[in-house]
């Protein structure tokens, strides 16, 4: 019979190998799925991920997908070396966005580019201060991260819908649940000619750099690392772990905060009740696929940027739903999950013993 | 006569190593025969062959002359063989008599009263009284062994091994083990003790087998040979097997313990209750104590892993209780925790890395950025001073041995010069060959004017390093004496609860006086007299 083994230590090959064949088990379940729906299986594959990007107008979409993706990932990357669960990188993008629209709303006639890092900074100060609540229940009331983030995820959409439907909505937008369009002048400028790619993405660049020196070269990084790794060893050594988590979630906050500014402040311009497509949960996704390396969560989201792109490809080639694109997701972070148990284990063929 | 047990040619390898490399032991019918070696040398494989949990890959076992295969406990029990494992396995919510009855068969667990019968008659035989309705969880750690020798000797074994019984008892309750097993043996029960304690040894056993590197190296009579012998044989010949012992110099208050009482972190463990001392410069105290009496929790608030009121805990005047580890670490305190892995060092982090965990004040860290190449340097004069044996600095803790890696952690917390050192169990589990350096490096740490603090359970090793010792027991402190004027006796009576200053002449009245005190404890060294 097959038995499952752990191995005396983690297989480090594995552990790179996981992402890759999680990556080809799904193509192989998404070629299957096309099939059973009457479509040509790798054509249809082709279509998803690659039908979307053939000019620089849907290279640039891309880089639009990407930059909240990677903004958000980048924060949890810090949550997650110390252990930190954060779920909420999709109520601290929201809590982001909507404080950004709050600011851009309040400041619609002051006539200079430069409000929008007024309103970028309001963003981020809306994503810390969500974040900062998960920060505070877990060290004075030894809360779980997890449940306090899910949860705030929940009452952050809310109260963006209580913003579109209710104070923040336009009053010359014939009853629609939206805010008023902002000013043109404080968006986020587009970088590329003749695309949507705007300024987040030097952002999100800056923010990928910051991480990988900070894991790499400082003593915070290394502290973040070993309680992580291990807590009693952080206890011993002295790094106060309270601390730490603040620093973490105030910092995942803060990046994913800035990713719902760049969001409102960019390609919609506006507040609407749906102005997160799950990137704060697709962030998740990317940094398991990446390894929990800031490099890592780079190729991963963009690996991510193309199931959005896909998503609505095939809903206009082939007519499929948009719903693909979550489908696609899930069956990633399924099979990843199911690949890491690998790491850690190994599968043997013991012959059944008969009694003698 | 023929031997009750034959062990011939048994080779057992495991990948990577050899554990027994032709092993012959012959144990005779009444005999109390000694396996000596140090940790690695074989021992417990040896045991797990002839207990039957694992099987040889060369070699056969004679039973009373006759070649057996044991193919599990099940058999070994049936055949005559009981075991006592190192660490128990007892259910603390049940009564005595409960954990007997569930290792019975079930046909004889069903005759309650023959069984108590048995533990009755047992009980005034070998001297082990025991209440069979008391529930485990009040038992000492002395009294949880007493159960499991019970349980072993209920199914009427012919060969008894024990694999380290006195690691977690007090000298008294040694001795009460010890009258115990000579009645069994002259019973003609055959006993197989474990050990790498050659006084116990020496005073219980008729014959000894000493491992090496899985193969037997000498086979003696310990009565008759000498401790240093015995040891230059377990560890083999050219390796010195003490450090040299010195008296130290003692200067000025270095860091000092005021009313301290803490709880214990979950309610198993027991915290320190009112205890109070002052640890000098230039000196090492040694606490003695069977551990789980408090140590932990005196070693959490020692570090910082666990605070306390400001001035319970002071270096020179300052009050340092509610200070973290870190905060402690710069007014020049270092620790070596019991825990290696997973503390004392994070397994998957490389040797590079584990030496940034407590040395960043040692200009390895600058503004908050890692000095790469100076920590680098700093970890490969540190393996190279300690002699740490390993594939490289960027090898993974986790990768070295239990030895190397001690040595890697006492040799980074001695190499920060700190002015108090508290290391709990420096050299548990270690070899001689590194427990011998790790004690010269204490030594020398203290000649140079550093305050060490010493929590162990090895009273040979306190005794050769300490210039003061007490005992912890129930998280309380026993008195404080230079080490010339005490003895194992009396640290062995700390150790068991009874701080009474009075001559070993009048120790059955300290006893009594004592009993009226302690409940459970003292109880011990009225049986360990019985």
């Amino acid at each position: 019979m097959l038995r499952l083994e752990r191995q005396p230590q983690d297989s480090r090959l594995m552990a790179w190998c996981s992402p890759l064949l999680a990556i080809a088990l799904t193509l192989a379940a998404g070629a299957l799925l096309f099939a059973v729906l009457g479509h040509k299986p790798l054509e249809s594959l082709y279509e998803f991920f690659l039908g979307g990007v053939k000019d620089i107008y849907s290279v640039g979409e891309l880089g639009v997908k990407v930059t909240p993706i990677l903004l958000c990932a980048v924060g949890l990357v810090l949550c997650y070396r110390a252990n930190v669960w954060n779920i909420g990188a999709e109520g601290q993008f929201i809590a982001g966005a909507l404080c950004a629209g709050m600011a851009a709303l309040a400041g619609l006639d002051i006539d200079t580019p430069w409000y929008a890092v007024v309103i970028m900074l309001a963003g981020m100060l809306g994503g810390m201060i969500w974040a900062g609540i998960a920060a505070w229940l877990k060290t004075h009331f030894a809360c779980n991260e997890i449940l306090t983030t899910i949860m705030l995820n929940y009452v952050a959409y809310n109260l963006l819908q209580y913003g579109v439907h209710g104070p923040l909505k336009d009053p010359q937008g014939f009853n629609f649940p939206e805010s008023a369009m902002f000013n043109d002048n404080h968006l986020l400028p587009v970088i590329l000619e003749g695309t949507r790619l705007h300024g987040g993405i030097l952002i999100a660049a800056v923010a990928v750099i910051a991480v990988v020196l900070l894991l790499r070269y400082t003593h915070l990084g290394f502290k973040i690392t070993v309680l992580g790794r291990d807590a009693s060893a952080a206890t011993f050594a002295g790094f106060g772990s309270k601390q730490l988590t603040w620093i973490v979630l105030l910092a995942c906050g803060g990046l994913a905060g800035l990713a719902g500014a760049g969001e409102v402040d960019g390609p919609i311009g506006q507040l609407t009740p749906y102005i997160s497509s799950g990137y704060g949960y697709a962030a998740i996704i990317v940094v398991f696929l990446g390894r929990q390396q800031p490099v890592g969560a780079v190729l991963a989201s963009i690996l991510l940027g193309l199931t959005y792109l896909g998503g609505e490809t095939s809903q206009i080639k082939l007519g499929l739903p948009v719903s693909l694109t979550e489908l696609f997701q899930g069956m990633l972070l399924f099979f990843l999950l199911a690949c890491d148990l690998f790491i850690g284990y190994r599968l043997r063929w013991i012959p059944r013993v008969h009694p003698a | 006569m023929t031997p009750l047990l034959e062990v011939r040619h048994i080779t057992k390898e495991y990948p990577g190593c050899r554990a027994n490399d032709r092993v012959n032991l012959c144990i005779d019918m009444g005999e109390i025969h000694a396996l000596l070696g140090e940790n690695g040398a074989g021992k417990s494989t040896l045991m797990k062959i002839i207990y039957g949990v694992v099987q040889p890959d060369e070699g056969e076992l004679l039973w009373r002359g006759m070649p057996v295969n044991i193919k599990g406990p099940a058999h070994a029990r049936q055949l005559g063989i009981g075991m006592v494992f190192q660490h128990f396995s007892l259910f603390d919510t049940l009564s005595v008599l409960e954990n007997i009855l569930l290792s019975l068969p079930a046909h004889e667990a069903r005759d309650r009263l023959r069984v108590l019968r048995q533990l009755d008659d047992m009980g005034k035989r070998y001297g082990m009284h025991l209440d069979p309705h008391r529930p485990v969880s009040t038992l000492s750690t002395g009294e949880r062994q007493r159960v499991e020798l019970i349980r072993a000797l209920l199914n009427e074994p012919q060969l008894l091994i024990l694999d380290e019984p006195t690691s977690v008892l007090t000298p008294q309750e040694c001795e009460g083990l010890f009258a115990s097993l000579r009645k069994l043996a002259a019973d003609g029960c055959s006993i197989l003790f474990i050990s790498h304690k050659l006084q116990e040894v020496k005073d219980l056993c008729q014959r000894a087998t000493i491992l090496r590197g899985g193969c037997v190296v000498d086979e003696l009579d310990p009565r008759e040979t000498d401790i240093d012998t015995m040891a230059a044989r377990m560890v083999g010949s050219g390796t010195a097997t003490h450090a040299t012992t010195r008296p130290g110099v003692q200067g000025e208050a270095a860091i000092s313990v005021h009313h301290l009482t803490l709880p214990g972190f979950s309610s198993h463990e027991v915290g320190v209750r009112d205890v109070s001392f002052t640890a000098y410069k230039g000196e090492i105290l040694g606490i003695a104590g069977v551990a789980g009496n408090g140590q932990a929790c005196m070693l959490r608030a020692l570090s910082g892993e666990q605070l306390s009121q400001s001035d319970d805990v002071r270096i020179g005047a300052r009050g340092i209780g509610r200070l973290n580890p870190a905060q402690r670490r710069k007014l020049g305190m270092a620790v070596v925790p019991e825990d290696r892995l997973g503390r004392g060092a994070v397994p998957d982090m490389t040797l590079v890395e584990n030496a940034l965990l407590t040395a960043a004040d040692q200009g390895l860290v600058k503004k908050g950025v890692i000095q790469h190449g100076a920590l680098r340097d700093w970890t490969s004069q540190l393996c190279k001073l300690f002699k740490v044996k390993t594939a490289g600095i960027d090898a993974q803790a986790r990768s070295l041995s239990g030895g190397n890696l001690q040595k890697f952690i006492i040799g980074r917390e001695v190499l920060q010069q700190p002015a108090v050192l508290v290391a709990s169990h420096p050299t548990w589990g270690v070899d001689i060959g590194s427990a011998v350096a790790i004690r010269e490096a204490l030594l020398t740490l203290r000649d140079q004017g550093c305050a060490v603090i010493i929590l162990s359970e090895d009273l040979d090793e306190l005794f050769e390093i300490s210039d003061r010792m007490t005992a912890l027991c129930h998280g309380q402190l026993a008195p404080i004496k230079a080490r010339q004027d005490t003895s194992v006796e009396e640290v062995g009576r700390w150790m068991g609860g009874d701080f009474s200053d009075t001559p070993p002449a009048a120790e059955s009245s300290a006893i009594a006086a004592a009993t009226a005190a302690h409940s459970d404890l003292p109880q011990e060294n009225r049986h360990a007299q019985a």
